[in-house]
């Protein structure tokens, strides 16, 4: 048993593409070895900023001959089905290949031979094949090789039993290929010349003492605890943020971290302009004061072990963050002096879309939809959606979204704040956007409902009136995002909202339904069901719609809901078998059956329990009860079980008898089909 | 010739660069003479990013960015300023150790400071062009943009350039710990006659805000525009492909200046983005036809 010490070092890797690149790293070694037939003991995979490290161990010194019978196609089989067999076999001609008698015919067979070895002389052309299916989500050529990878490759560590395994990886082109080797090189500044390692314990050891800390998990916990510790001098806590612990860990491979100061000039700028300076634009970690207000120190996390302690460092991260902060409160200053309705007649200046006119003809738009909206939305001010609608979009125009785009609604609810406009109005501009994704927060408040509705109703009717709809991976206004957002905030809020009355497109009122499912199948409900209540076609109410959902997948959770199932389901087939025999059927048999000709009890007790459950589904439906409405079936599944035990449906020389009971298991399907189409249905 | 080991002045970052990158095997050529938006358009790049011949040059180019004018007063903003190019091709494998000891030589000393590699894709829609690389960060500040050309002018490149560009103004004002561009010192402080950068550029800034964005006419730059790219089809068709790229160039800062003037609507401006990216395209591809392999020159050797 032997360990398998990989590493592959680079230039920077991106920091967002580490891990994953060390999973895919670990999973495709693991598999080849399997598909050698080589076992293996533990493996783990590392990544960092400039290497991607894997270790397996347990690996058997030699592997046994290998033979594995495969089963081809039928003797006589087309030759493109031979040809495809020989060439997956690995054979030239069927000479090598054999027949025999199975019992169920004659078949090809073939007995494939992998020759056993030293599994140091298989090794380095599985490690080939694993990186050249390394999928990294963009990679690039260098110099004068055609190879690819994430950033050029410098060298390939790969060792087995702590001996050098004879390969090497191809760059292609006019360049010479990297050998393995046994080499590596530790931290950029505060390591020089090769380092010759032996196997994983001394690789480790010796990267650590090179300045290298191979492991994320390590790294991050370095910069937490480091972190929690300056904090804590400072009398300030450290603002958790996964995120940004994550993508800062794949900027280091030593990470040292420094406490800075804000300027205290710049502590009245609101708290989320000094956020996104500190954590987008210089992920700097930020710290808060014990009420949970931001805190005027920082953590810059350094990849250096500076001479001077890192004065330097922290210097130069307080002059750049200073240098962005003058910015946002020149603008914060500068911008307060203008009232947002002041700000108006420059959204006439700003192109929304060519064929959608300008921003101001966009706010106008939204204003009166989201007066519509509110309609709908109980305890919505008009007066005051009206106000919030048409000041939504003037922050665009201030400086300080002009230099942070992503402040846009943020900065409008400050201004709003700043101008004592009321407080639900300054909410509304700020929660408009909202929500920015599955998980970003959803506005609950009426009139920032009403807006953040508006908003995306524009935006959707819009573009819709314009044929821009998303299609595929291609979605440039982020329609789909807009079309969720809808849903979220109905639903979530349970907003009793006819969404058809705001748009004239049905085509819309698919797209909302796709949008629906597919939020619906993320949240784990069954796609059946989804469609199932979907196919009844013509829902506009999201929450009336949720709530036949939510009735028809706890029904479908019940005996009587699955028995009641295989009942309609035999009674559907059997009328779907005659319709096919017979296309004039559908005509014949649409409404109530005759009662006078019922001749069997079953068929009668049939018919009465569909009336009885007619007359109970009926006002159920009306007061939206779903649950109830479903439960009135359950009375159906001992008559119809009956029924079907009794009765013979196709009758032969009694058509009127025939047909008449044709019309009562179609009144079963029809009834059933008010609440949901159970078709759709899998059993 | 006496200057001083670190720059002292924005003239000696200048110099300093120059020399570090001719140590290093490259031609220090001049700029381009002409508008450009950066450094890349400079044929020294954008045109011999392509072809089988290897090429290592370094130079600086003056920018234009109309657009980026604030009448000079914003003290961080310009929209005439100065990019300092090298371009490796194909890349050698130090290329990363060579640039960081480009950052030695002007004064940025690795034992102090806190150097970082940050994920950046550039890409020039205009020319069509994409590459990997990063931006490299000194204690949180942007001092360079590092990017390894994949496509130029819509083609594949056969040796792929390394291609470092510095913007020196903001490079300068990090070095000489200043809060203000025109507060840069452009000489040395104890010459003669010691100016700043203010004393040579601030009067520039301010005329050409005000040209940019209110004087310039409008009617003659889509002239201008619609001249240039049909005299750049005509060359093509003549085989001409550097005569033909100097009017892609034209053409391009025709469409910054009508960008800056504001004239140009939103859907206009992805059409006329496309027409600039059209001729780039036709005479790279003109260029490339030109390019035939020859063994490598003497300057790459041993860099591949």
């Amino acid at each position: 048993m032997a360990e398998l010490l990989l590493e592959l070092m680079s230039e920077e890797i991106p920091a967002r593409m580490q891990t994953r690149a060390a999973e895919d790293l670990k999973r495709l070694m693991c598999n080849e070895l399997k598909a050698a037939g080589l076992g293996f003991g533990e493996a783990t995979a590392f990544a960092g900023p400039r290497r991607l490290t894997l270790v397996v161990d347990g690996i058997p010194d030699a592997r046994a001959d290998l033979s594995e019978e495969r089963r081809g196609p039928r003797v006589g089989s087309p030759d493109q089905a031979l040809q495809g067999f020989l060439k997956g076999a690995g054979l030239a001609s069927l000479d090598q290949a054999e027949k025999r008698d199975t019992g169920k015919g004659e078949f090809w067979f073939v007995v494939i031979r992998k020759k056993g070895g030293p599994t140091a002389e298989l090794l380095p052309g599985m490690i080939d094949q694993v990186m050249k299916a390394l999928p990294w989500p963009k990679a690039m050529k260098w110099s004068s090789g055609t190879r690819l990878w994430v950033r050029p490759l410098q060298s390939v560590i790969a060792l087995f039993n702590g001996e050098v395994l004879a390969g090497e990886v191809a760059l292609a082109g006019s360049m010479t290929p990297l050998k393995f080797g046994d080499t590596t090189r530790g931290h950029r500044f505060l390591s020089t010349g090769a380092i010759q390692v032996s196997g994983f314990d001394d690789y480790m050891a010796k990267l650590k003492a090179a300045h290298v800390m191979v492991d994320a998990a390590e790294r991050k916990a370095v910069i937490r605890q480091g972190a929690e510790r300056l904090c804590a001098g400072a009398q300030v806590s450290l603002k958790e943020d996964e995120g940004l612990l994550e993508e800062v860990a794949g900027l280091v491979e030593w990470p040292v971290p420094l406490i800075g100061t804000i300027d205290s000039r710049f502590m009245d700028v609101p708290p989320e302009v000094l956020i996104v300076s500190m954590k987008t634009h210089l992920r700097h970690f930020v710290t808060t004061k014990p009420d949970g207000a931001l805190a005027n120190r920082f953590v810059v996390v350094a990849n250096n072990v500076a001479r001077d302690g890192g004065k330097t460092i922290v210097e130069g991260n307080e002059r750049v963050l200073r240098a962005r902060l003058a910015d946002a409160k020149f603008f914060w200053d500068l911008d307060r002096k203008t009232r947002l309705e002041e700000r108006l007649p420059a959204l006439g200046g700003i192109v929304f879309h060519a064929k959608l006119g300008t921003q101001a003809e966009r706010v106008q738009r939204i204003a009166s939809l989201a007066t519509a909206v509110a309609e709908f939305v109980p305890g919505a001010d008009k007066a005051e959606v009206m106000m919030a609608a048409e000041l939504c979009k003037a922050d665009l125009v201030s400086g300080m979204v002009g230099e942070f785009p992503e402040l846009q609604g943020v900065m409008g609810r400050y201004y709003a704040l700043h101008e004592k406009l009321p407080a639900a109005v300054a909410d509304a501009i700020g929660d408009h956007y909202a929500p920015a994704g599955p998980n970003d927060r959803c506005p609950s408040a009426p009139v920032s409902m009403a807006v953040a509705l508006a908003d995306k109703l524009d935006a959707l009717v819009s573009f819709w009136s314009i044929g821009e709809k998303p299609t595929g991976s291609r979605d440039p206004y982020a329609l789909r995002r807009a079309g969720l957002g809808v849903i979220r905030i109905v639903v979530e809020n349970k907003l009793r909202l006819p969404l058809a009355k705001f748009f004239q497109q049905a085509e819309l009122l698919d797209f909302f339904a796709e949008r629906l499912k597919v939020q619906m199948r993320d949240k784990g409900v069954r796609h059946d069901v989804i469609d199932a209540v979907f196919a009844l076609g013509g829902e506009d109410d999201l929450v009336r719609l949720l709530a036949r959902v939510e009735a028809l997948q706890s029904f479908l959770g019940t005996e009587a809901g699955r028995n009641l199932l295989t009942a309609y389901g035999r009674a559907a087939n059997i009328v779907r078998a005659e319709e096919r025999k017979d296309k004039t059927l559908t005509a014949k048999i649409a409404g109530a059956p005759d009662v006078a000709l019922l001749e069997l009890a079953e068929e009668k007790a049939v018919a009465s329990a569909l009336a009885e459950v007619e007359r109970a589904v009926k006002p159920a439906l009306q007061k939206e009860d779903f649950a109830q409405a479903m439960q009135a079936f359950a009375d159906l599944r001992a008559p119809i079980d009956a029924f079907f035990d009794k009765v013979t449906v196709n009758v032969q020389d009694k058509p009127d008898l025939r047909l008449n009971r044709l019309k009562l298991l179609n009144q079963i399907r029809a009834t059933m089909d008010s609440v949901a189409d159970f078709s759709k249905i899998e059993g | 010739m006496s200057k001083p080991s670190k720059p002292q002045c924005f003239q000696d970052l200048i110099l300093t660069l120059q020399e570090y990158w001719a140590g290093q095997g490259c031609l220090i050529l001049q700029p381009y003479d002409m508008e450009m938006g950066a450094g890349t358009f400079h044929t020294a790049t954008t045109l011999r990013a392509l072809g089988p011949k290897p090429w290592y040059a370094a130079y600086v180019q003056p920018s234009r960015r109309p657009a980026d004018g604030r009448y000079g007063e914003n003290p961080m903003r310009l929209q005439h300023y100065y990019q300092f190019q090298a371009i490796l091709k194909p890349s050698p494998p130090d290329i990363l150790e060579r640039y960081l000891g480009s950052l030695e030589a002007i004064g940025i000393d690795t034992g102090l400071h806190d150097i970082r590699f940050v994920e950046d894709d550039w890409e020039s829609p205009t020319l069509g062009a994409w590459g990997l690389g990063w931006e490299v960060w000194c204690d949180g500040m942007e001092i360079s943009q590092f990017t390894y050309f994949q496509q130029v002018g819509g083609i594949d490149v056969d040796l792929v350039a390394g291609e470092i560009t510095y913007g020196l103004e903001r490079l300068a004002m990090y070095l000489f710990d200043k809060k203000s561009i025109y507060e840069l010192p452009f000489n040395s402080p104890s010459s003669n006659v010691p100016l700043l950068y203010g004393d040579v550029f601030l009067q520039n800034e301010q005329e050409q805000s005000t040209y940019n964005f209110a004087v310039a006419d409008t009617d003659m730059l889509f002239r201008h525009f619609a001249d240039a790219e049909k005299e750049c089809g005509r060359l093509i068709e003549r085989k001409l492909p550097l005569p033909a790229y100097e009017q892609c160039i034209k053409a391009s800062h025709c469409f910054n200046l009508l960008d800056a003037r504001g004239v140009i609507s939103v859907t206009e401006r992805q059409s006329y983005i496309l027409r600039v990216r059209t001729l780039a395209k036709a005479c790279c591809e003109a260029w490339l036809a030109t390019q035939v392999a020859k063994p490598a020159l003497s300057v790459a050797k041993g860099a591949a």
